[in-house]
């Protein structure tokens, strides 16, 4: 009875301990997900879609490039990177553009980076951002070359 | 033991710092918002606080699932399903659990830190951030915009490269390994 009391009270601490970890290690990284926060309140209110639309020139690679650029430096939820690409859509810019911004704007995270070096490691996150970045313009142009064979 | 505990004492000091840094350096940014645009920045705290409070259920999620990955996961496991010795398996578990996760990206940092404490690859880290990309929940608004062959074409060729990002990945980590062995 004893040892069966013992063995309830260890694993009552043990998920305890486990919590408290959990609790202490997300504390840790607060104030990078508080400045994270800001920074893209300010990226969304500064950056007006307009500007994006008039970097779009028509050019495959050029315009490509410049999708993942854009794609990189934003942020946000997935959705207004689908938005504003398919409004780019109607605008007239290239699907390899549009295609390359809403797979940068969801894979590369250059406002994340200084939490995900911060966590993760600097070589890592630096890494995983430079070929997010570079196979983002691969993903677009394989994408839209393959939706071209088949349709 | 003691040395390592010195040194990881030392370590997370240094990231504290770090993160408070950068916190600074946007409140800063904030500042210089009110001077020049004053109306700007009272959308830019909106936006800011709405993105808040939409991430907070996802947040409690979050420290949720650390404590319980806190308790059930235990460095010997998680090394046999995403560990170094974790097969096709490893990636099709960092793929699958990437593609179910929901949330801010950056809410599930601490998680892959804890997991990396415990053995995970850092290959299917990176797999698992990659594949976040892919949010069902979402595909009815990209499929009403691109076309549900666009949608798919995409997803198929994402998968494929958040793996070989990956295995890149491993294979420069790798690289610095044995040429960090061979300096020291």
């Amino acid at each position: 009875m004893k040892t069966a009391n013992k063995k309830i009270e260890n694993k009552r601490k043990q998920i305890i301990l486990s919590f408290y970890k959990a609790l202490k290690s997300f504390g840790a990284t607060l104030p990078i997900l508080i400045g994270v926060i800001l920074l893209i309140g300010l990226f969304k209110v500064n950056i007006p879609s307009k500007l994006i639309s008039s970097i779009f020139t028509g050019e495959i690679f050029r315009d490509t490039f410049f999708g993942s650029m854009i794609g990189s430096i934003s942020a946000g939820n997935p959705i207004t990177s689908y938005i504003i690409g398919g409004e780019l859509l109607k605008e007239g810019v290239g699907l390899f553009a549009v295609t390359a911004f809403i797979t940068a704007w969801v894979t590369v995270g250059l406002i994340q980076l200084p939490a995900e070096a911060s966590i993760l490691g600097k070589r890592f996150a630096l890494m995983r951002n430079v070929l997010s970045f570079l196979f983002s313009i691969l993903v677009a142009i394989a994408t839209v070359l393959t939706l071209k064979v088949i349709i | 033991m003691r040395l390592k505990k010195e040194k990881n004492t030392k370590k997370s000091s240094k990231n504290l710092y770090y993160s408070f840094s950068f916190l600074i350096v946007v409140i800063v940014l904030y500042v210089v918002l009110f001077f020049l645009k004053p109306e700007k920045l009272v959308n830019s705290l909106y936006a800011s606080w709405n993105i808040f409070i939409s991430i907070i259920p996802v947040l409690i999620l979050v420290i949720f699932l650390m404590g319980v990955s806190n308790y059930l996961l235990k460095p010997k496991k998680v090394s046999k399903y995403l560990g170094k010795k974790s097969g096709l398996k490893g990636w099709f578990l960092s793929t699958l659990f990437g593609i179910l996760s929901h949330g801010s990206i950056y809410v599930w940092y601490p998680l892959l830190k804890d997991l990396k404490e415990r053995g995970m690859r850092t290959g299917l880290i990176a797999v698992f951030l990659y594949n976040r990309a892919i949010k069902i929940p979402l595909l009815p608004i990209m499929i009403y915009y691109f076309g549900i062959f666009f949608v798919i074409i995409l997803c198929i060729y994402m998968i494929v490269a958040s793996v070989l990002q990956g295995k890149i990945i491993e294979i420069i980590e790798d690289k610095y390994i044995v040429q960090r062995g061979e300096n020291v």
